[in-house]
This record gives structure tokens, sequence and C-alpha cells, in this order.
């Protein structure tokens, strides 16, 4: 799999680059907004399969990576982009999921130190999944719940909610939740059908269609 | 659009209207300005001593009127000068002493003896053109006959149907001459009668200076308090989960030879606190400058607010470019200060946002639809905003009647800087 990472911290690129140079990547790694988009969009026949974005990067040091990021997928829809920020800014998340479908991330930096979770947020990404931080999400819920369009969920429904608007797989919400995959299906149904989403055969699908509700 | 020209007349109307309340307004000033030099002539007799508060308070009610009046006709603002010495137990020696040793009281006098001259000549202009108009175009063409041979109007002798026709066109034109100048003509009375209304400049460089003082001290205080809050914040929070962190990586050091398990559950606590920390550092950062803000400009930190708010949000932004840093700080936690008060207090489902930037000026509004009944004074959420506003020379108006809705609007004099580089 090739990775572009744009990390303006030495420390951080470093690390990053090792970690993910351990998982069989191989990685391109720039430090500043411009060289982000020519790796992004000049590679020629090295086009990478996934870039790993941080929103702060030079010369501007605002949110040029978000920016370069964004504008990689105007040019190229659906060019997978993981995007890891210092800080949750939902306007942000916002912005990636409205890029398209799919095949976005938006993580906390913090998450990176979790390697096996981080690496296989990674590659999620680069398959076409959604990834959204634990954070992202409880804040749309917490919204959701002030809000009422989320009410008349069980606990555990809600925990699946929760844990699928992450963008996470049948199998990985089982294991977390010490439940077998067909409850998972069946919890999954039953919130389908509270928050009236249509069911969808496509995993990724059926997130975006919880994100939207959610974002709404 | 019909409306429109329609729109206008009836506007010029008004202005013709108001011309003709100033003209009358300046005589009333000419007589009450004829008041005072004729108690301070009664001086020597001793009577002018009790003539001359009430008569420079008359002035004063009178030129009050006409800073008003200056400023709903034409939004020119005219400074008050500062009230006149009005203590009334004082005997009257020192009464009339005091306002005669008043600034003000003098410009008054200046203006009541100019204003009749200046102002009132000034607003007779449309006020002569509009009636000269209507008698050349209304009652002429059935008076001509009777006036004679020796009648004219303005330049056109009267003495044919021709000519009666002519003038009646000129008459038209006259009026309709006096109706477009006149808010023109409003406006420059407002401004030629400032140069007296206004205070003095040493008055207003004096209350300028005694503002600065003051808002400066508070903005200092201010400041003082928020490193301290930080100092703690950091202290309390990430500092000793830092600390926390080393010692107990410390234990799981000495942990890993003989109870690996026990080292494994240390380490993963660690994460856990290492975790906190950087949530703590986050928050605090979120609480000094939200990063959103300075990544974006207030209009989009103002959306992301809105994003979170479990309010129906309308976010209207239409600033072409960047505002100074400690404005658009000072704007946003205004608004939302302002927002959770509607989502507390008001019982609100809806609010509106506009920003807008104009002649210098930030104007920010945020409007709910609940019930009302804020109180300017009840909490120190408001206050704290008005006196950081403050700083800037920025203000904030509330309006809330009971019944609602809720405005809060603020408004903060600055110039757009930088033009906006990102794309939204």
């Amino acid at each position: 799999m090739r990775v572009v990472l744009a990390e303006d911290l030495f420390l951080l690129r470093d690390g990053l680059t090792r970690t993910l140079r351990e998982h069989g990547c191989e990685v391109v790694a720039v430090d500043n907004g411009p060289s982000l988009l020519r790796a992004l969009l000049d590679a020629g026949d090295a086009a990478p399969d996934v870039a790993v974005v941080d929103v702060r990067l030079p010369p501007t040091f605002t949110d040029e990576g978000l920016q370069a990021a964004l504008e990689a997928r105007r040019r190229r829809p659906g060019l997978p982009v993981l995007v890891l920020s210092q800080y949750v800014e939902p306007l942000y998340a916002n912005e990636l999921l409205a890029t398209g479908e799919g095949a976005v991330g938006y993580l906390l930096k913090d998450r990176v130190t979790n390697t096996e979770q981080f690496v296989d947020s990674v590659r999620r990404v680069a398959a076409g999944g959604t990834v959204m931080d634990p954070q992202v999400i409880s804040r749309l819920l917490t919204r959701g719940d002030a809000r009422g369009t989320i009410g008349g969920l069980t606990p555990r429904e809600r925990e699946v909610l929760e844990l699928m608007a992450e963008g996470r797989s049948n199998a990985a919400i089982a294991h977390t939740l010490h439940i077998s995959e067909s409850a998972v299906a069946k919890h999954i149904a039953s919130i389908l059908t509270k928050l009236r989403i249509g069911p969808s055969a496509d995993d990724n699908r059926r997130v975006l269609a919880v994100l939207a509700y959610l974002r709404q | 659009m019909p409306d429109e020209p329609r729109a206008a007349l009836s506007r010029a109307c008004v202005a013709v209207g108001r011309c003709q309340l100033a003209s009358l307004h300046a005589l009333a000033a000419s007589a009450v300005g004829a008041l005072v030099p004729l108690a301070l002539l009664l001086v020597p007799v001793g009577i002018g001593l009790r003539l001359l508060p009430p008569a420079a308070r008359a002035l004063r009610a009178l030129s009050d009127r006409s800073r008003a009046r200056a400023a709903r006709w034409t939004g020119v603002r005219i400074d008050p000068p500062a009230p006149l010495p009005a203590d009334r137990t004082a005997p009257a020696r020192r009464q009339a002493g005091a306002i005669l040793a008043d600034d003000g009281f003098w410009r008054d006098l200046a203006w009541a003896w100019l204003e009749p001259v200046t102002g009132g000549l000034l607003v007779a202009v449309p006020l002569a053109l509009v009636e000269y108009g209507a008698f050349g175009a209304l009652v002429q063409p059935f008076v001509w006959r009777a006036l004679g041979d020796g009648n004219w109007y303005a330049f056109v002798p009267v003495r044919s149907t021709a000519t009666v026709l002519a003038a009646l066109l000129l008459g038209l034109a006259l009026a309709a001459a006096g109706l477009l100048v006149a808010p023109a003509v409003l406006r420059l009375h407002a401004r030629t009668g400032r140069v007296l209304l206004a205070p003095a400049r040493s008055t207003r460089l004096n209350r300028r200076i005694e503002h600065l003082t003051d808002t400066r001290g508070r903005a200092h205080d201010t400041l003082a308090a928020e490193l301290r809050r930080l100092e703690r914040d950091l202290h309390d929070g990430a500092q000793a989960r830092l600390v926390a962190l080393g010692m107990t990586l410390d234990r799981a050091t000495r942990a890993l030879e003989t109870d690996p398990e026990a080292a494994r559950e240390l380490l993963q606590d660690v994460r856990r606190t290492s975790e906190r920390a950087l949530q703590d550092l986050r928050d605090l950062v979120h609480g000094i400058h939200p990063p959103v803000l300075a990544d974006r400009g207030l209009g989009d930190a103002v959306r992301s607010l809105a994003f979170d708010s479990f309010l129906d949000v309308h976010v209207d932004a239409r600033l072409p470019a960047r505002l100074p840093a400690p404005v658009e700080s000072a704007a946003y936690f205004a608004v939302a200060e302002a927002m959770t008060n509607a989502a507390k207090h008001s019982g609100a489902r809806e609010v509106r946002i506009a920003l807008t930037h104009g002649d210098g000026l930030l104007r920010v509004v945020v409007a709910d639809d609940g019930r009302g009944g804020a109180d300017p004074a009840g909490g120190t959420g408001l206050a704290g905003v008005r006196q950081r506003l403050d700083t800037f020379d920025g203000t904030l108006a509330l309006h809330s009647p009971p019944g609602g809705p809720t405005t809060v609007t603020l408004e903060i004099p600055c110039a757009l800087s930088s033009p906006k580089t990102s794309s939204c």
C-alpha cells in the first residue's frame, strides 16, 4: 500500500513513517501543503492508495492540510484521505464527508498511539471505508439527544449506533461489545428501522446514511 | 418597480415637512437664546441670578431636541455635552456661577444665536422652492389675471396663457427641485449643527481619556485573571496528569520483571492518563482561542458553534475578509454567550445569526424565537461580554420584550484586515 503522509512535526512524521513501514506500507512523507498536493495529484504512475494528512500545515499554519485534502478530492473524487487533527472540529468532519461517497477518515491525533487500530483505520479508508473519531460521533450523539432525534434506542442499540457511525464493521462491533455478529446485525436492523433509514446491502453506504442522519 | 419612486416621493415629502419643523425650531431657539442675555442683563438687579438657571435649562432642552432629531432624521449622531450643573439646593448665586462656568452652556448659547441664521436659512431653501413652486403651479393659473400686467413669476413675465403655462412648468420644476434637495439639506443641516451642538474638543478628549483609562484598567485585570486561570488549569490538569504518568511508568518499569501482567495494566493506565492529559490541553486551548477561529476566521467559527448546538441555527456570514484577531475573538465569545443564553433560558427552537461588516463596523445580530424577557442586568455572562467589547469601543444591545423574541446586537468598530485566503 502506498501512503502519502503529510505532517510538519518531525517527531510525529518520523514515528508515523516507521509505524506505517513496519506494517508493510510504502511511505512518501511531506511537510507542507503545496508538496502534499503535488504528491497526491502529480504522482504519475506512483499514485498513492491513501493520504494521511495533518490539518495544520505550513506555510500558513492554518487548516492548510485539510484544504489540500479537500482540493485533492475535488480534483480526484474518491481519493482516500485520512485527516488527523489535534482537536475535533465537527465543521471539518462535515466538509470531508461532504466531498463524496466514503474513503474519508477524520481522527484525533491521539489515536496514533494505538498503532494497530490506527493502521487498521488507514487500511479501511484506503479500501473506500469511512472512519470517524469517537469524539466526533459522541458530539453528534449528544446533539441528537438534545434535539430528540435519536430517542427510543435501547442503551445497547446506542452503543452499536456509536460504533457503526465510527465506521466499524459488524465483526469489529461484535468483537468490541462481546456479542455475536448476528446479534449486531439484529441491533443494526432495529436501529435503522427506528431512525427510518432505508436498509442497504453495502456497509459503507449504511455508515454514510447514519452519518448523514446524525449531521442533519 | 412602482414602489420605489413612491417611497422616494414620500421620503422627500417627509423631509420637506421636517425642514418646516426645523425652521420653526430655529425660531424657538432664537427666542430662548434671547432670554439668556436678558437674564444676564438683569444680574445687577438680582433677579437675573434666579432667571439664568431656568433659561439655561430651557436652552438645553431645545438643543437636546435638536440633537435627537439629527440622529432620528438623518442618522447624524451628535454626542450630548456634559449635563448642566443642577444642584437646585445651592444658593442662586452659586447656581448661576456654575452655569456660567460651564462650557456646554456657552456652546448652547452660540448655537441658539447662530441657528436661526445658518440653520434657518439652510432649511428655508427647499421650503421656499416647494412653496413658490406650488404657488406657480397651483395658484397662479387661477389668479394671474387679477395680478395685472407687471406680474412676473421668477424670470417669466406672466401676461398670456402661454406664459402662464411656462410659469406652471417652471413652478413644477421648482417644487420638484425643492423635494429633491430636501433630504440632502436636512443632512447638511444636521452636520453644520454638529459643529456647535457637539461638546468641545477638550470635553470630548477628556471623556475619551476617562473611557480609555477605565477600559485599559479592566482589560489588564481581565488579562491577569485569565493568566491566573491558565496557570491553575495547567497546574491542576495536564501537569498533574504528567506527574501521575511518570509515577505509573516508574511502577510499571519495576513490575516488568516480577509481574508482567501488572506491568501491562499499569501501561494501559499510562495510555489512558496521557489521553486525558491531551484532552485537558485541548480544552484549555479551545478556551483561549478556538483553533477553528484561528484557521478560518469568525464566519466559520460561528458556523462551527452552530453545528454543535441542538437548536436550529442559521448563520448568514457576509465578511469579505478576515477581521483583526482580538475582534474576532471577542465577537466569537459574545456569540457563544448569546447562543448559550438562547439555549438555556429562552426556550427558543431557532436562532438566526447575521454577521456583516460595513462603514468600519462589524455588526453581529443574534436573534432567537424564544419567550424573551431577558434581563440585561441579570447574569454575569452578558455583562462580561459587554466589558470585553468596551475595550474595542464596541457596544452590545439587548432587545428582549416579554413574550419574545430576543435580539442581541453587537457592533465593533474595526477594519477588515488581510483578504481571506481560504476558500470559504
